[in-house]
């Protein structure tokens, strides 16, 4: 019959997209789980206590320690500086720029910025801060954290940006017309009332943001630009995971590449973990507000 | 786009003919000339009509009549969007709400305003309702907390949320949350109370609930209703507002409405014959 004939053919098709989407899901899963085993099993004899207790300076019976440091202070700056203004920034996006003509234009460069190269922004980071403190201090203080941490926030920022945008836009209009019709002013609808109904999602375009530039190695390489000491003054040269991974490749010692692995390995776990944390922020947000 | 500004029997003449016998409240909002352009598009024209006092006034009419639009333009609420315009008067209170000059949070604090789905802020029950007040007066604690049970025993849930006002008001069922909205509407203490099809979005159990409200609060309130439903505007409203196509076509007591409109279009609404 013309009905069941119909049925079969829809059962086929829908077989088929299942069985691509399902491979495609295990390619993706495939790639990571290789990233995974290759870090570990290349990492696993470097990952011992001393991996998280002991400095670079030793080298081969050192660890990443500091390191692990220097990215958390490098990070937790970029982060510190680019939340206030990216999320402020996204907000008069969302809120206030339909009546301004620099609405879309803000838009645009904050997209260009969102592909510009890191390399190009560390660079931007050097020029800016780099020379002029060397300037400013004879020298004294050349590469710093600070320098670090501004090029991770000039990264992290029109992600941060964009996701609060999106996000604000994203909260249904009745709810502004609801608090604007109870005479609240704008400035408190939106710190009060907007951001905190799109909180986990701007919560986890953070998050985002840190796992992006947790990985970033080029404009760490002339702004922070590295320290084989412990070091928790931002205004020292700042060592940081990625660009320790980055150095100890290319070493000849193959005791030395194996910590690197262990590195890599350390610092893609942390990334996962990120992601992880953001998807159950983002979804408990949802559960809530059904 | 066909302007019917210069058509006289349309212009103003639906209150003119009006049979207010029983309905003997002063006008608290009086509307007159009032045209409305959404984007250079004649939405509403020539509206002229008078709202009783503590009184319930219903506005029925098809999807897209315009019965909406002037609902928002009670509480200037549409000026937040670019390229609306209203022009004419709405005199509240012996004053212009129309005017530039009108204070946009008097007007607000004045005109409550309920939602067709209900929005409770992403706050909880307690906050919700203290959030508005907050903005317009200063409060202790216990002033504060009075203030809350008396608009939540007002909205008739007090009840159902004593026990938990500390909880998010997105836990709440969608009848509850709507009346948590009339609650944070009527806290302000507002003279007037907009209702925009407060009840399209509940299941006939919390509809019937928000109906005895209204009936309740128009001892307090003066109160404007949008509704799709004509059984609703029937049962619970003093006055009913006919409006087809941007237009006023027949504004009297909501028995006289059902009975005996003047009108054909109003008779051929009611009766189903289009809609």
């Amino acid at each position: 019959m013309a009905a069941s004939h119909l049925y079969a053919r829809r059962r086929v098709t829908n077989i088929i997209a299942m069985a691509l989407s399902m491979l495609a899901t295990a390619i993706g899963l495939l790639f990571l789980a290789w990233i995974l085993w290759e870090t570990l099993s290349q990492g696993i004899a470097a990952l011992r206590p001393q991996l998280f207790t002991k400095i670079t300076a030793y080298r081969e019976d050192g660890g990443l320690a500091n390191a692990m440091v220097g990215s958390l202070i490098l990070n937790t700056l970029g982060i510190l500086i680019a939340t206030p203004i990216g999320v402020m920034a996204g907000a008069w996006l969302a809120e206030y720029s339909n009546r301004s003509k620099l609405g879309p234009v803000i838009r645009f460069l904050n997209d260009i910025l969102l592909s510009a190269p890191s390399i190009v922004l560390g660079l931007f980071a050097y020029t800016i801060i780099v020379l002029p403190m060397k300037w400013a201090t004879n020298g004294d203080i050349t590469f710093s954290g600070v320098a670090g941490g501004i090029a991770l926030a000039l990264i992290a920022l029109p992600v941060i940006v964009r996701t609060t945008d999106e996000m604000l836009r994203l909260v249904p209009s009745t709810l502004r017309e609801a608090a604007l019709s109870l005479g609240v002013p704008q400035w408190k609808l939106t710190v009060q009332i907007l951001i905190r109904a799109a909180r986990s999602g701007i919560v986890t375009g953070v998050l985002l943001a840190l796992a992006r530039i947790s990985g970033e190695t080029a404009p760490l390489l002339f702004t922070a630009f590295g320290n084989n000491f412990m070091t928790i003054n931002p205004l020292d040269k700042m060592p940081s995971l990625p660009q320790i991974i980055y150095e100890y490749t290319k070493d000849p010692s193959p005791d030395i590449n194996t910590l690197a692995w262990a590195g890599a390995f350390v610092l893609t776990m942390f990334v996962l973990l990120l992601s992880l944390a953001s998807r159950l922020a983002f979804s408990r947000n949802k559960v809530s507000h059904d | 786009m066909t302007d019917h500004a210069a058509n006289p029997s349309f212009a103003g003449t639906a209150q003119a003919g009006a049979d207010t016998t029983g309905i003997e409240a002063p006008a608290k909002m009086t509307v007159r000339n009032l045209n409305f352009y959404y984007d250079g598009f004649h939405a509403l024209k020539n509206i002229a009509m008078d709202i009783p006092e503590k009184k319930v006034t219903a506005i029925i009419g098809p999807s897209g009549c315009g019965k909406s639009t002037l609902l928002r333009i009670f509480n200037r609420i549409y000026a937040i969007y670019p390229k609306l315009v209203a022009s004419g008067e709405i005199v509240l209170d012996g004053e212009n709400i129309l005017d530039a000059k009108y204070s946009m949070n008097r007007l607000r604090s004045k005109v409550g305003m309920v939602f067709q789905k209900p929005v409770p802020f992403p706050m909880t029950i307690f906050e919700n309702v203290a959030y508005g007040i907050r903005h317009h007066e200063r409060l202790n604690r216990s002033e504060m907390e009075g203030r809350v049970e008396q608009a939540l025993r007002s909205a008739a849930l007090w009840d159902e949320v004593k026990d938990k006002l500390k909880q998010s008001a997105l836990g709440l069922s969608g009848g509850q949350q709507q009346r948590l909205c009339i609650a944070r509407g009527i806290a302000l203490k507002p003279e007037v109370l907009l209702l925009d099809e407060p009840t399209s979005a509940l299941d006939p159990i919390a509809t019937s609930r928000i109906e005895q409200l209204v009936e309740e609060l128009k001892n307090d309130f003066t109160i404007v209703i949008v509704t799709h439903n004509m059984q609703q505007a029937a049962r619970c409203s003093d006055l009913t507002a006919f409006m087809y196509m941007g237009e006023l076509i027949e504004f009297d007591r909501t028995e006289k409405i059902f009975t005996k409109p003047n009108k054909k279009q109003t008779e051929d609404y009611i009766t189903g014959r289009f809609g």
